[in-house]
């Protein structure tokens, strides 16, 4: 640990141990609650007659057949809905004049992407809905498609939102220093354009939603399996008229979100109004094929960018401009235009140059809608930097480690506002840089290579540093006009047996937050964690808070957890004292005893606390009145985000015949601040860094020239598996924030970050004696070959 | 039920008797020829713990063991298991045969979201009831069909190594 020693750093402390779940064992045994698991009683299934075409104008529906099914409830299209459900539009007010057309449940006359829901059927059962969909006709009259970034650029082109100027969502332009002149005075230029295809999150379960409205109580309860429960309390309430009280969202077990879970999707929003029509709950599960056509989709991105340095290989400047398309939509509430705006404010980040222009144009096209998904931006802010400081090695003669120890900011220079504007308060990239090189045995591994080359092996080795965004202030979304917390609340209870239970926003997803939260009652309580337990993902139950996204949950609800448990510790030293006849301030609470603070003499046990002010208030001296339960809010001041930093590596190795790429191994170093569960930040950094190997070798939504999605299926949508990747090596530096007593900064995106452009600088390494570059992202074989000439 | 329409009753209302031992009980139960063998065991059975990712045997969420061996549910339609005897992870675990590995699973963290948890364990069971001393390589081939999209896969490839291990320090297989 590099942490200075604070009172988190006692002996035994639970901050900093690598503790298992407890939460895990009941999904190890197959008791998991998923969403998908759920049946209440009279529940009803929906499904959705989607459209064949990527644009067109709805021209009549005929759902007479569909209707008279024996099974069917229900069959609704836009207009039904539309009659209960205020529309909504995905801008948010800090993006100054970014435009997107309003959403309903269900299109009213036109279909803006292949897959778009049209019209719901409610049914007995799935297979009945799903038959009656099969009876419903829709005439379509085509309209002309955009489907890609050139030609919804064109002048004149076609429009995808009738009576708007032209098919752009949101312009932005950030220029710092002098730009133009650092390129003309700089020795070195390098220049590229990337392409980083479309992917989507493949979460094994899928968007699963029960909406079960009582029409005699009035009151809405939706289980659904997302991140953000109290976001779509807010959002039910304001678009179906329903008080906020009477709302509650329930997020119970979840099969995986990275994001994705956490915009509004049109189903979704219909199937609430289709338990509200309804009067009974009406459950609605997206099958694969509906998910690939359906979720939100990510990156999409084509970046032009280049890089001046002078004699010595010191940057001087970046000059960029990402093009970017979202679908027809801007998405709800978050966005689709966060993306674009942490490429171009995360692009050269971690170095120490002053002059930077970028330009972001934000697209539509008639496709799925794109979004935020783990590591919003990072990886293409990361690939587009670090390719092109490779680049700049190769032409200023310099190794990647030694052009990044050269420009990479100094630890001690802190804090530091980049040219983007982004403020940091303490980051570790020359530490972690160090660490790199040491723990990928570099020099080793080049002899090697070199070894190799000689008998027609050609490995590669890339790293690449990165700046993470975490822990993020109202200036995220609160500021924008969004209804999107970024404080927390937690309810901490000492129970009448002595036990303690954590009610607290921040949601689990299996990263393992009930885990750390308990870790931190427990060591700030003074009590074993087995007698901690954690309560999240229920409106009506836990206090409204952001929840977990953007890696907030350790960062700002860990903090969250302290300061309740320390106000909870402090009424019950109170009590004690008044039993013990102390000071408060000679008590401490150890393995779940009153003791002496100096001595550590055992003096009551803290049930026995419970016990008495719970049963036997009547002992107490007049006028206590015993508080053991004690609720806390927090939100983030200071620093608008806690950064964090790191770096990976990796090495693979390309068979040039064809075109193949194995991963060998990767590595990364990375600071997240104070580490409260080390396995599970691990575990965080694999499955992030594995995420963005997915991205880099394999996956991509491929369209046809019309829009359609050619290979919208697990069989033909490839997702990094088992035996293709590589073992992860990690090290850890601790930089805590010293923005909030815990210290802790976010992981989760961390992984994803940096992956990417550790594969794409380490296959141009590998092709280097073939005079071969590859700038687009996934990688795939033919990508190699066609680079190699070879196809 | 007074004016009901038998016109409007079509082969999907046809059911076919279908028996089974599942989890070592026998279990009879009326489903449509068109069910497949895991909306049976979640929607009929409600043994929840086997789950859908894919439905096309891409993923591996849905494995369950019959006869003995490892099968995908969401391949099978559930009137061909007629007659075979099928252990889901629920009663895998209540006789106690995945014990170590769901121990070992737990102990690294071995899962996050836990979706594809169970197949994953079916499976791993699967390949230490055929190999005993798998390599690495050989537990990663093994459950090159099974999906996770959160974990990266060392930890559930660790996990399985250790209690292979374990198993022949022990004395063979539990």
């Amino acid at each position: 640990m590099s942490a200075p020693l604070t009172s988190l750093d006692r002996p035994n402390s639970y901050i900093g141990r690598s503790v298992p779940r407890p939460n895990a064992k009941r999904l190890l045994a197959g008791r998991g609650r998923y969403v998908s698991d759920l049946r209440l009683p009279r529940m009803l299934y929906a499904a959705f007659v989607r459209s064949p075409h990527s644009h067109a104008k709805i021209i009549s529906i005929d759902a007479g057949r569909a209707s008279a099914l024996e099974g069917v409830h229900l069959v609704a299209t836009g207009a039904d809905l539309a009659k209960i459900c205020t529309p909504w539009t995905g801008t948010l007010d800090h993006f100054k004049g970014m435009t997107s057309a309003p959403q309903l449940p269900l299109p009213l006359d036109r279909v803006v992407w292949a897959g778009q829901a049209v019209v719901a059927v409610v049914a007995e059962s799935r297979a009945i809905a799903e038959d009656a969909l099969e009876l419903i006709e829709i005439d379509y009259e085509d309209l002309p498609i955009v489907a890609d970034i050139d030609s919804a650029r064109e002048a004149g082109g076609p429009l995808i939102n009738p009576g708007s100027a032209n098919n752009v969502c949101f312009r932005s332009q950030l220029d710092n220093g002098s730009v133009d002149d650092a390129f003309a005075h700089a020795a070195h230029v390098v220049e590229e354009e990337f392409c980083f295809g479309r992917h989507t999150a493949v979460t094994l379960e899928p968007r699963a939603i029960i909406a079960d409205y009582d029409p005699a109580a009035g009151a809405l309860t939706v289980h659904h399996a997302t991140q953000t429960p109290y976001q779509f309390q807010d959002l039910y309430s304001r678009h179906y008229g329903l008080p906020e009280a009477r709302v509650r969202v329930i997020a119970t077990d979840i099969g995986g979100s990275f994001g994705m879970k956490l915009h509004v999707y049109h189903e979704d929003m219909a199937v609430v109004g289709l338990s509200i029509l309804l009067g009974r709950p009406v459950k609605y599960v997206a099958d694969r094929i509906e998910s690939f056509v359906s979720d939100i989709q990510a990156r999409d991105h084509r970046v032009r960018a280049r890089m001046a340095l002078d004699g010595k290989g010191e940057i001087q400047a970046m000059d960029v401009l990402d093009l970017t398309g979202i679908g027809a939509f801007s998405s709800y509430p978050r966005t689709s235009v966060v993306e674009g705006n942490q490429v171009i404010r995360l692009i050269g980040a971690p170095y120490r140059f002053k002059n930077y222009r970028a330009t972001l144009e934000v697209i539509f096209q008639n496709k799925v809608q794109t979004s935020q998904y783990r590591a919003v931006g990072h990886p293409i802010a990361c690939a587009v930097t670090e390719r092109l400081v490779d680049m700049a090695a190769v032409k200023v003669g310099l190794d990647p480690f030694a052009i990044r120890a050269q420009n990479l900011i100094a630890d001690d220079a802190y804090p530091q506002t980049s040219p983007t504007g982004y403020r940091f308060e303490a980051l570790s990239h020359q530490a972690c840089l160090k660490r790199l090189h040491e723990m990928m045995d570099y020099d080793a591994l080049r002899s090697e290579q070199a070894e190799l080359r000689k008998g027609g092996v050609y490995r590669g080795i890339g790293i690449a540093a990165f700046v993470e965004i975490t822990n993020p202030s109202p200036a995220f979304y609160g500021v924008g006009g969004a209804r999107i917390s970024s404080q927390d609340g937690a309810i901490v209870s000492l129970t009448p047996s002595g036990e303690v239970r954590c009610l607290i926003s921040v949601t689990e997803q299996g990263q393992g937050t009930e885990a750390i939260i308990s870790q931190i009652v427990a060591d700030q309580l003074g009590v074993a964690q087995e007698h901690v337990k954690v309560i999240t993902g229920d409106t009506e139950v836990t206090p409204h808070g952001g929840a977990t996204w953007a890696c907030r949950g350790a960062g700002i609800g860990g903090e969250t957890a302290l300061q309740a448990t320390r106000a909870l510790r402090r009424n019950i030293l109170e009590i004690a004292a008044l039993i013990l006849q102390e000071q408060p301030s000679a008590l401490d609470i150890i393995d779940g005893e009153v003791v002496d603070a100096g001595t550590r003499n055992q003096r009551m046990p803290v049930s026995e606390i419970a016990r008495i002010a719970y049963f036997r208030s009547d002992t107490l001296p007049p006028g206590t009145q015993a508080q053991l339960t004690v609720s806390q809010h927090f939100a983030p001041q200071g620093y608008p985000f806690a950064f964090t930093n790191g770096i990976q590596g990796c090495s693979l190795e390309v068979d040039v015949e064809t075109g193949f790429i194995k991963m060998l191994k990767h590595f990364i170093v990375e600071d997240c601040g104070r580490v409260i569960n080390p396995m599970l930040v691990d575990e965080q950094l694999r499955g992030g860094i594995v995420q963005g190997l997915g991205a880099a070798l394999f996956e991509e939504c491929r369209y046809s020239e019309t829009g359609q999605l050619v290979n919208g299926s697990l069989a033909d949508y490839l997702v990094p598996m088992p035996m293709e990747m590589p073992d992860i090596v990690i090290a850890h530096i601790e930089t805590p924030t010293a923005d909030t007593e815990l210290g802790a900064k976010g992981c989760g995106e961390a992984g994803t970050a940096a992956a990417s452009a550790c594969v794409l600088n380490a296959v141009n390494d590998a092709l280097t004696p073939f005079d071969a570059t590859i700038n687009s992202i996934p990688i795939t074989p033919s990508k190699v070959l066609k680079a190699l000439k070879r196809f | 039920m007074i004016g009901f329409d038998e016109s409007l009753l079509d082969d999907a209302d046809e059911t076919v008797r279908v028996r089974f031992t599942i989890n070592g009980r026998k279990v009879a139960c009326e489903v449509a020829p068109r069910e497949t063998l895991v909306d049976c065991l979640r929607n009929v059975l409600e043994l929840t713990g086997t789950h859908a990712g894919c439905e096309m045997g891409a993923c591996g969420a849905c494995l369950v063991q019959l006869d003995g061996r490892a099968v995908h549910a969401c391949l099978m339609f559930t009137v061909q298991a007629d007659g075979a005897r099928i252990d889901t992870i629920e009663g895998l675990t209540e006789s106690g045969v995945i014990a170590d590995l769901q121990a070992e699973f737990h102990r690294r963290n071995a899962l996050q979201c836990g979706f594809c948890t169970p197949g994953m364990l079916v499976n791993a069971h699967e390949l230490l009831s055929q190999v005993t001393r798998p390599s690495r390589e050989d537990i990663r081939d093994a459950l090159s069909g099974n999906y996770c999209r959160c974990t990266g896969y060392e930890a559930i490839v660790d996990a399985i190594d250790a209690v292979a291990k374990a198993r022949i320090e022990s004395g063979g297989p539990t």
